[in-house]
């Protein structure tokens, strides 16, 4: 299933935060949406997902879901959005609940999720017990478990430890190669944009607007690979570049705000 | 070179720890001075019976079956008002925190009859629903259903919304967020409400027996303070503490079962 972003604009009150974005997602494929802070990623996965009414323009989608999905559009939040009075497979179970499958046909999903992001063990822990990893896990784990069409990653990995975010990133690229799950991967992080994305859409700072959409010519797989490396970091120093004067300017105008 | 000194200690205490025996043995000899001083006739036992004394009355009232008859009377009314007040409170305050009309319409409302003393609409309900059980069981809700509407609105107020958006961005039902979602994520702060609201009925209880009542402990206490009779008096006290105590232990207990998640 395709996800196609058509002209969306997007202000609260008198603040444009989105002007005029267009941007698609093919099947398999994962768009990195980059930008500086406050130039309206969120505000964009939040339309995309139908969990904001967008100014102008539209979102939709072609194409069928898979026959298993129960939710085409899934979120991974950035503050995992855990229930703290559920355990591990309680929170997995949640999307599932109100869909009437059988207790076996349940079962089964919430165990499958949960063994295919290592999470096993821990189905009864509290998300208490959990460290900042585990906690995103389960999240995953939950968004897997409605089998999505398409993922909705609000900067996943921005609220870990560096350590966290680089085996979490392992898992997420194990992940894609299993499934070739489809994503719009929201992130301030170049580095994490450059390891999973297929193509990396660059936004400029309030209001955002498409600044460049640049494609990452090697296969995800082949990232690690010495060969590569020389390519990854002329496209690290370019899209550097890009995001550098964006988030200065950004950075000065929050400021000036502040100030004002 | 001179010669290196020691880096002295001055962190260190503001941080007082509890002292397992120092209470039970506290209470034991306040308890012991008091029963001394009686015995040796240092205080009149019409001011301030010993401890034994009351501690007879007490075993009087229970042997003669006047204990169950008070405590009977006032547990039923403090049951059935703080059920109905807390039903009523938990709805409106369900209400005020999720609709945007009863909130408009209930803040200012509830904020303006709260401060009320609802002991003071006694009268009122008196004339309304007679003297009988009626208008003291609906003093009593009147106590509880503020409190607990304010617990709940703000119990409901704090579930974190991205909790909420979470939900509905897996399509979960509005019926199933309020139960899965809003409800427990409400819990802890609603209980904490039940403890004041628990506190609030045993003080309306007492007063309204006070003002009018022919069984009840608070009636009983009334009583026997007219009559002076001061064991029985301080009996009566004593029960009612045991009853706070007892109201308390029980929501602690809930708050243990339901929230071990915490």
């Amino acid at each position: 299933m395709d996800l196609l972003v058509e002209g969306v604009s997007h202000g609260y009150g008198a603040l444009p935060v989105l002007d005029g974005v267009s941007l698609s997602i093919a099947s398999g494929e994962i768009v990195a949406l980059l930008g500086p802070s406050g130039c309206g990623k969120s505000t964009l996965l939040g339309i995309a997902g139908g969990m904001v009414a967008p100014g102008a323009g539209r979102v939709r989608l072609r194409g069928e879901a898979p026959a298993a999905c129960l939710n085409p559009l899934t979120y991974v939040f950035q503050d995992f959005a855990l229930l703290p009075w559920r355990d591990v497979a309680g929170n997995v179970a949640l999307p599932l609940e109100h869909h009437g499958l059988g207790a076996a046909e349940r079962a089964r999903r919430v165990d499958d999720a949960l063994a295919r992001i290592g999470l096993s063990d821990f189905r009864g822990a509290w998300p208490r017990q959990l460290s900042g990893g585990m906690r995103q896990r389960v999240g995953i784990a939950r968004a897997l478990v409605v089998e999505p069409a398409v993922l909705l990653m609000d900067e996943p990995l921005s609220a870990l430890d560096a350590q966290t975010r680089e085996l979490l990133m392992e898992d997420l690229l194990a992940l894609w190669r299993q499934t070739r799950f489809t994503a719009l991967y929201v992130t301030h992080n170049l580095a994490e944009a450059l390891r999973l994305a297929h193509r990396v859409v660059v936004l400029s700072r309030r209001p955002g607007r498409v600044r460049e959409v640049v494609k990452v010519p090697v296969p995800v797989g082949e990232r690690g690979a010495p060969a590569a490396a020389a390519t990854l970091a002329a496209l690290h120093e370019r899209l550097w570049a890009l995001v550098r004067d964006e988030a200065r300017d950004a950075e000065r105008e929050i400021a000036d705000a502040g100030a004002a | 070179m001179p010669e290196p000194r020691d880096v002295a200690f001055r962190g260190g205490g503001f941080a007082p720890t509890r002292r397992r025996l120092a209470a039970p043995v506290a209470f034991a000899v306040l308890l012991l001075a008091w029963e001394g001083a009686g015995r040796a006739g240092w205080i009149s036992p019409i001011f301030l019976p010993r401890p034994g004394a009351v501690l007879e009355a007490l075993a009087d009232l229970a042997r003669s079956g006047a204990l169950a008859a008070h405590l009977g009377a006032s547990l039923s009314r403090i049951a059935g008002g703080w059920a109905i007040g807390t039903a009523a409170g938990f709805a409106a305050g369900l209400a005020i925190g999720l609709a945007s009309l009863a909130r408009s319409v209930g803040v200012p409302l509830v904020s303006a009859l709260f401060p009320i003393p609802k002991i003071a609409l006694l009268p009122l309900m008196i004339l309304w629903f007679g003297i009988g059980e009626a208008s003291k069981l609906a003093t009593i809700a009147l106590g509880v259903f503020f409190p607990t509407a304010i617990a709940v609105h703000a119990a409901v107020d704090g579930v974190p919304r991205n909790l909420v958006r979470m939900a509905q961005s897996f399509g979960v039902p509005a019926r199933d967020i309020l139960l899965k979602v809003v409800l427990p994520g409400a819990w802890p702060a609603i209980l904490a409400g039940f403890r004041i609201t628990a506190s609030i009925a045993l003080i309306l209880v007492v007063s309204a027996e006070m003002i009018g009542a022919q069984q009840g402990i608070g009636q009983f206490v009334l009583q026997a303070g007219n009559l002076m009779i001061p064991e029985d008096l301080l009996a009566g006290i004593l029960v009612l503490s045991l009853l706070g105590l007892a109201i308390g232990a029980l929501i602690g207990a809930a708050e243990r079962r339901t929230t071990r998640w915490r």
